[in-house]
């Protein structure tokens, strides 16, 4: 299913934190949106998510308008926001109770999800006892396991260490390459954009706005060394100047 | 500035702030002092047994040593073993039994009312903003009054019977009770009920398997304050107006100057409201390790 964004904005009292966003996210791409604080990166995320609403514009999935939060945009955050009462395994099954299929193959899922994130002996633990990056594998297998059309990441790794961090993007390209799922994630990280996406979207401050829609052409199989080739080099390269151009026209209307 | 002179120098140089202001008056670094005025400082395993052994031994102590040593008319402060004494034979009377269940069935009748009330009233004032605008400014004056005040005026609506003594309980009770749970139940992350609703979760589902679970522990703390405030407004009601029960055996006793019979009493009131207490607590840690 195709994500379509028509003139989306979006006001807080007077201020216009989104304008005339236009955005189509077709199936299986992996979309990282940057932009500097205040770009109203995360405001997007949550229109997208139904958790607000436009204040202007239309959200689509084929043409059917997007009026509320469902499992079909499972959104992942900064903290993660498991249920701390929850074992892993019972967080992962949230979703999965809430529709009628049996107790069997619920928990035939929860166990597929928790070993694709490799927490399969982790299922009976609490939360409070897992590490930042286990709980945010937690937090993306649950959402996944809801099978939704597009998974939507608020800048889920900005809290974690820069190796966890490292080894997260791994996994969650991974996982994207092994589930073909539709991403669309928000990050300050201009290195994680360019590492992860597939299309590299900068959005300008006060209000936000799309101001390039930049593709990456680096190759689908990325290591980490990925990171130090000439190419990736130039496109982050590219994407930061970009960014820094925006938060420095941000400061000079600021004053 | 590699030399000897150059690096004391610099090892001894605070920082500068404006160049025209004169440095701060000196401060030295003060010796180690034992700082048991220092806050949260930590006291060794033997120190805290000690000091724990001693703040139920000392009051034991003296009440032994003032009531022994003749100073005080035994009328007015009898001997420990004159308590046991009374305690001994209101035992073997049955009147102690009798009174302690009447008692008890009265908090946990008053108390258990209380409860139903205030957790659904605390539950959807937490839950619902308008809920809350309805009824929080209401509850917030009205628990202000004194649930004793009450006693006469409840006695003329509701007679002399059980209904005015649980009702004392539940007023006592109920209003606190109500406020703690709403403040518990606010307490629910915004962005856990977000994730949630993107996990699928509709309004109902919401309560059932989010607010709920995470409040449960809170709300069990809420009622374990309020136990022991319901514990205490039993004993004040039937102080007035009964013919059993804990507090009604001090009045009576009070009459023929008993006051040995009010110390036992006095010592079973404290057991029980320790036992409550300690069961309400197991209770919340068993439902609440999650949130340890």
């Amino acid at each position: 299913m195709t994500l379509v964004l028509d003139k989306v904005a979006k006001d807080y009292g007077t201020r216009r934190v989104l304008d005339a966003v236009d955005l189509t996210v077709t199936p299986g791409e992996f979309t990282c949106v940057v932009g500097a604080s205040g770009s109203g990166k995360s405001t997007l995320l949550n229109v997208i998510a139904g958790l607000t609403p436009p204040t202007q514009g239309t959200l689509t999935w084929d043409g059917t308008s997007i009026t509320g939060p469902g499992p079909d945009r499972g959104l992942v955050c900064q903290t993660g926001e498991l249920f701390p009462w929850r074992t892993v395994a019972q967080n992962v099954s949230f979703g999965l109770e809430l529709v009628p299929i049996s107790r069997r193959e619920r928990a035939q899922r929860v166990a597929w999800y928790l070993e694709e994130v490799g927490l399969s002996s982790h299922a009976d633990v609490l939360p409070g006892k897992l590490s930042g990056g286990q709980r945010q594998r937690v937090a993306i297998a649950r959402a996944l396991a809801c099978e939704p059309h597009v998974l939507l990441l608020d800048e889920p790794f900005s809290a974690l260490d820069v190796q966890i961090k490292e080894d997260m993007q791994v996994f969650l390209r991974k996982v994207w390459q092994d589930m073909g799922t539709t991403v669309v994630m928000v990050t300050h990280d201009v290195e994680e954009a360019v590492f992860l996406a597939g299309r590299v979207l900068v959005l300008s401050s006060d209000p936000g706005r799309i101001a390039r829609d930049l593709p990456v052409d680096l190759p689908a199989t990325r290591p980490l060394e990925i990171k130090r080739s000439p190419r990736f080099l130039e496109l982050r390269a590219t994407v930061e100047d970009l960014v820094r151009a925006e938060h420095r026209a941000h400061e000079a209307r600021d004053g | 500035m590699t030399t000897q002179a150059a690096r004391t120098r610099e090892a001894t140089q605070a920082t500068r702030g404006r160049s025209d202001w004169a440095a701060l008056p000196a401060r030295t670094a003060r010796p180690r002092r034992p700082g048991w005025l220092a806050p949260q400082r930590a006291i060794s395993a033997r120190t805290r047994w000690i000091l724990r052994a001693l703040s139920l031994l000392a009051p034991l102590t003296a009440w032994l040593a003032l009531s022994t040593s003749g100073a005080v008319d035994p009328k007015f402060l009898p001997t420990p073993a004159a308590t046991v004494g009374a305690l001994r034979d209101m035992a073997s009377s049955g009147e102690l039994l009798t009174d302690t269940l009447a008692s008890v069935e009265r908090v946990l009748l008053g108390f258990g009312l209380a409860l139903a009330i205030s957790v659904v009233a605390g539950f959807a004032m937490g839950t619902w903003r308008w809920a809350l605008a309805l009824f929080e400014p209401v509850i917030g004056l009205v628990r202000y009054w004194p649930a004793s005040a009450f006693i006469p005026l409840l006695m003329i609506w509701l007679g002399i019977g059980e209904p005015p003594k649980l009702a004392v309980i539940v007023l006592g009770v109920v209003f606190f009770n109500t406020l703690m749970v709403a403040d518990v139940v606010k307490q629910v992350p915004r962005r856990l009920l977000e994730a949630s609703m993107t996990l699928g979760a509709t309004p109902g589902v919401l309560i059932r398997k989010v607010v709920l679970p995470h409040s449960l522990p809170g709300i069990i703390d809420a009622a374990r304050v309020n136990a022991a405030a319901a514990w205490n407004f039993v004993v004040i009601a039937e102080l007035v107006a009964a013919t059993s029960g804990l507090g009604y055996r001090i009045t009576r006793s009070y009459r023929f100057l008993q006051t040995d019979k009010i110390f036992a009493v006095l010592i079973v009131i404290g057991l029980i409201g320790i036992l409550m207490d300690v069961s309400l607590r197991v209770l919340r840690d068993r439902v609440g390790r999650w949130a340890q």
